[in-house]
């Protein structure tokens, strides 16, 4: 199982993936496949023993990633990933344990749990799939979500500030933070498979499109307008402190790594 | 790991101390926890004690946090446990049901304090034993056991770990503050001499194993993370294979075995302590501290002339609806003395049908009964 062979449908990656699980639930548009894809070759790139490498998921769009992936996975309770994959590995050292789960998931209702994790330096990888929005229950906004922008529950546009995710890491303790969007596959691949290579908590922050719900109400209905706008207004700042790195509705989104 | 490291012998020791000496005895090699009173000592002693025998203790955020790393460890192979009282009960709640969805072998100890909210943190209650029943949302079956005594807070720890690794699912030691704080004699034989079962592994390759297809009675077995069988576990509602699956006929097949693996095995799960209930007219039916207090009562009733007999839970859940029911038969009165305004009784009522009456002794909490309260009620019925 360490090398990618084509089978019948014809997708290198799919001995890595329940392939029999095919067609997942995610909308056409949405980077979770992309993300799911990048996680996996940055995997394989990391030649890590598949067999003891687990994947932990909250609830929600991105929680439904350990489902799909061929190894032990786990689909835990909103928000519970987090201190699910802590036990998860304290109990077998000899795991390398990564959670995969949106944005909701790990800073809203799992909040505290990703600051501690952080603090204590956990020795996990944690991907936090950010698209500024609730996805899988329609819409709402979130901690995440960018001032003034339309969500299903603020319509009018959002008055809350959002956090600035790698920021909350890095001050938390992190040991490896970096954020990427679905636009810098080939980074974000590697960035994962660095990740993957390190101890302690790494966390990184991957923005992802919704056309389906955050584009639909700001003005990018589809995931490609997403894309292209997540191409032309990335700035890669690597090494710069993370405080310089919030997102503002519309505007640039700063990426790199900031803490390793 | 050497023998000296697990305790044998004679002690004086609180029952939250027996507890965790159960609890290593019967394998526990994992604690997460978060500190609360009257639980702490459990905690305390875990973060001791697990050092020396290899294990790992780790402090959490929080109650959520807890029972979710308990999961996890469980899932990575360890035996695993948590402590907690009221407030932290009500939060584990959540993680509980994915405990139960998951079939996740773990045990969970509630050392009640006075409730509802914040209530008397130092003082004794028995206010969670319907939450233990029904607490976490959804139609399940569930295991709790009520210790009268730290000797028994020692045994019960070794059997709920034992039953949560037989039967796959978090088992509930429902103590109270009066019983975790005392202090008696505690005798820990040598470990040769302690049972301890594990959880049943597959039989069959990676190939093979449908990590939810039970085996006879009603439990599959389990493979740990790590081990490649590459489970997929979700608290969905989901097929033998593990996958989700989202229909009616899928949570059928589900929630029934999850209830039934329980309700189909209470001959070996219910374990009751009866005393002179055959010919008894007045019946007292109680649980941890209470039966502890209403055994004075009984007692002072059979010296007053009075037919009773007593009929103490030490398996609170599943409810052991058949031995009532055969004792509504022949009693015309059950007395049931516990720490809340009502909750066991109502299961008693149930199962009494109207055949003997039930009487309900409750305490508020912060304190025990008079065992003259008790025996008043006793006389009361027996007139």
């Amino acid at each position: 199982m360490n090398k990618p062979t084509t089978n019948r449908a014809g997708h290198p990656l799919d001995p890595y993936l329940r392939a029999e699980r095919m067609p997942h639930i995610w909308c056409s548009g949405c980077g979770l496949g992309l993300v799911v894809n990048c996680f996996l070759r940055g995997l394989i790139q990391s030649r890590l023993a598949l067999d003891k490498v687990v994947v932990v998921s909250g609830i929600g769009c991105a929680g439904r990633a350990a489902g799909y992936i061929n190894l032990d996975s786990f689909h835990t309770t909103h928000g519970r990933a987090i201190p699910f994959a802590t036990g998860l590995k304290l109990a077998n050292p000899e795991l390398k344990v990564v959670v995969i789960s949106g944005d909701g998931d790990l800073t809203a209702i799992g909040g505290n749990h990703l600051i501690h994790a952080a603090r204590r330096n956990a020795d996990l990888t944690v991907l936090c799939i950010n698209n500024f929005i609730y996805g899988m229950t329609g819409g709402q906004g979130g901690p995440t979500t960018p001032l003034t922008a339309r969500t299903t529950t603020s319509v009018g546009g959002n008055i809350d500030q959002p956090f600035n995710i790698p920021y909350l890491a890095a001050a938390s303790g992190a040991a490896y933070v970096a954020r990427w969007t679905t636009a810098q596959v080939v980074r974000l691949q590697k960035s994962i498979t660095e990740a993957l290579l390190k101890n302690g908590f790494g966390l990184i922050e991957i923005i992802t499109p919704c056309p389906t719900y955050y584009g639909r109400m700001n003005k990018q209905r589809t995931g490609l307008e997403q894309m292209k706008y997540y191409r032309d207004n990335s700035i890669i700042k690597s090494g710069i402190d993370p405080k310089h790195a919030g997102i503002e509705f519309n505007g640039p989104i700063i990426v790199g790594r900031f803490v390793d | 790991m050497t023998e000296r490291k697990y305790l044998t012998g004679e002690f004086f020791m609180s029952g939250d101390d027996a507890c965790a000496e159960g609890a290593i005895s019967a394998g526990c090699r994992f604690f997460a926890g978060y500190p609360i009173t009257p639980a702490s000592e459990i905690a305390e002693r875990m973060s001791e004690r697990l050092p020396e025998v290899a294990g790992t203790y780790i402090q959490m955020e929080d109650e959520l946090a807890s029972l979710a790393a308990v999961l996890g460890a469980s899932w990575g192979g360890v035996k695993a446990m948590t402590a907690t009282s009221g407030p932290g009960f009500s939060l584990m709640m959540e993680n509980l049901g994915l405990g139960i969805m998951t079939e996740t072998p773990c045990v969970i100890v509630d050392v009640q304090r006075g409730s509802p909210s914040t209530g008397l943190p130092t003082l004794t209650g028995q206010g969670d034993m319907m939450q233990a029943r029904w607490g976490s949302h959804g139609s399940y079956s569930i295991i709790a056991l009520s210790p009268d005594s730290p000797q028994e807070l020692y045994d019960l720890t070794i059997r709920a770990f034992n039953l949560s690794e037989k039967y796959r699912l978090p088992v509930l030691i429902m103590t109270e503050a009066a019983t975790g704080h005392m202090y008696e004699k505690v005798i820990i034989p040598p470990m040769h001499e302690i049972a301890v079962v594990h959880r049943r592994k597959p039989a069959v390759s990676a190939d093979e194993y449908l990590p939810f297809k039970p085996d006879a009675d009603l439990v599959p077995p389990m493979a740990n993370a790590g081990e490649g069988y590459r489970v997929h576990i979700t608290g969905l509602t989901h097929d033998e294979q593990g996958y989700p699956a989202m229909t009616a006929e899928a949570q059928d097949s589900l929630v029934r075995r999850l209830v039934d693996k329980i309700e189909r095995n209470r001959d070996d799960i219910i374990d009751l302590e009866e005393d002179r209930i055959d010919g008894a007219e007045v019946v007292v039916c109680s649980y941890g501290i209470s039966a502890r207090v209403s055994r004075i009562a009984v007692e002072q009733a059979r010296r007053e002339g009075i037919r009773v007999g007593m009929l103490r839970l030490i398996t609170v859940w599943p409810f052991p609806e058949d031995r009532i029911r055969d004792i509504s038969e022949q009693a015309s009165a059950f007395v049931v003395p516990e720490v809340n305004y009502g909750q066991i009784s109502l299961e008693v009522e149930r199962c009494a049908c109207g055949r003997a009456k039930t009487v309900l002794v409750p305490h508020m909490g912060g304190g025990v009964h008079s065992p003259a309260t008790i025996l008043e009620a006793i006389k009361q019925v027996a007139r």
